[in-house]
């Protein structure tokens, strides 16, 4: 993956095909710690105990069409040679939560790269589940809430192309701001 | 995010009316592959650019969805076209360059944008649209 939000992009997937309702994805990045963490947190069916422990194995999947599954291999891979660490933890019935982090300065981390985009397309495939996506960089704060849209505009989907156009310009804005230097 | 949601409340009441005649109509469906394969093809700027198009060009009866894994991760990005009876178009190794020639030629015009199917991929000639 050439940027990491393609990551998060492929394991919200994940989420979503668990039946998830509520995702949160959130991304922390200090210059001080020299740190990147991506954690996605959702409540979907969750994974049972036997299947967690090789779920980053790229031989181990659930679907039935084949027999690779790369998602979360290649997320643990790219934190992992970052200096990083992966975890997952998954509660059956409950949700799953998975953690990325990388060594912000590492010479081979990708790019976080467009947020927006992803967040979009995220919104997308999510149809009536929600996301919940905060963004700490250097103590600085966006959050963005896709509950609070769906209220305010009375609808239960935001698969509507000026919707969609908003939510984009609104990320992208408000990660300028978090990001602008001091 | 209170003051900028006012003005989505906005741009929103004026479209109300659109929508409605979107989901009235049987127009096309637009399904793009968005697994681990069509993510690390390229499938989100695809998505992004198809979506832009299909604002910028009032395309009320169309919908723009995703899907996993199509099958075929060597020829991702993959679009699906489906229209109003559900015949199929599979459109391969799509860029938002050829999307923005497939919204033109196939989703506006009708015609089929014959290059970009799995016929020429594969090297075969086949049909390019596949009978419901």
């Amino acid at each position: 993956m050439k940027e990491l939000s393609l990551h998060i992009l492929d394991i919200t997937q994940n989420s979503i095909r668990a039946q998830a309702k509520l995702v949160k994805l959130t991304i922390i990045e200090s210059l001080a710690a020299n740190v990147l963490a991506i954690m996605i947190e959702d409540d979907g069916c969750g994974i049972p105990a036997d299947k967690i422990q090789n779920i980053a194995d790229p031989f181990v999947t659930s679907r039935t069409t084949r027999r690779v599954g790369l998602g979360l291999s290649l997320f643990k891979a790219a934190s992992e040679t970052c200096g990083g660490f992966f975890r997952i933890t998954s509660e059956f019935g409950v949700g799953t939560k998975v953690t990325g982090t990388f060594n912000r300065d590492h010479i081979d981390r990708a790019p976080l790269g467009n947020m927006a985009d992803t967040v979009v397309t995220m919104v997308m495939s999510f149809e009536e589940a929600d996301l919940i996506y905060e963004h700490d960089y250097n103590n600085q704060s966006f959050i963005f809430d896709t509950r609070e849209i769906k209220e305010t505009l009375e609808v239960t989907s935001l698969n509507e192309p000026d919707i969609l156009n908003w939510i984009r310009e609104f990320v992208r804005e408000g990660l300028e701001k978090i990001m602008e230097e001091e | 995010m209170a003051k900028s949601l006012a003005e989505l409340k906005a741009i929103r009441e004026k479209k109300l009316n659109e929508i409605n005649l979107r989901h009235g109509k049987n127009g096309y469906r637009v399904v793009v592959g968005m697994a681990t394969c069509g993510i690390a093809a390229g499938a989100r700027p695809v998505m992004v650019k198809l979506m832009e198009e299909v604002a910028a060009k009032n395309l009320v009866d169309v919908t723009v969805a995703q899907t996993g894994c199509i099958g075929s991760c060597r020829l991702e990005p993959i679009v699906e076209v489906y229209g109003a009876n559900n015949d199929k178009v599979t459109y391969v190794h799509m860029t938002p360059e050829k999307i923005v020639k497939v919204v033109d030629q196939h989703l506006i015009g009708g015609k089929i944008v014959d290059e970009f199917t799995m016929t020429i991929v594969d090297g075969k000639i086949v049909d390019p649209e596949i009978k419901a």
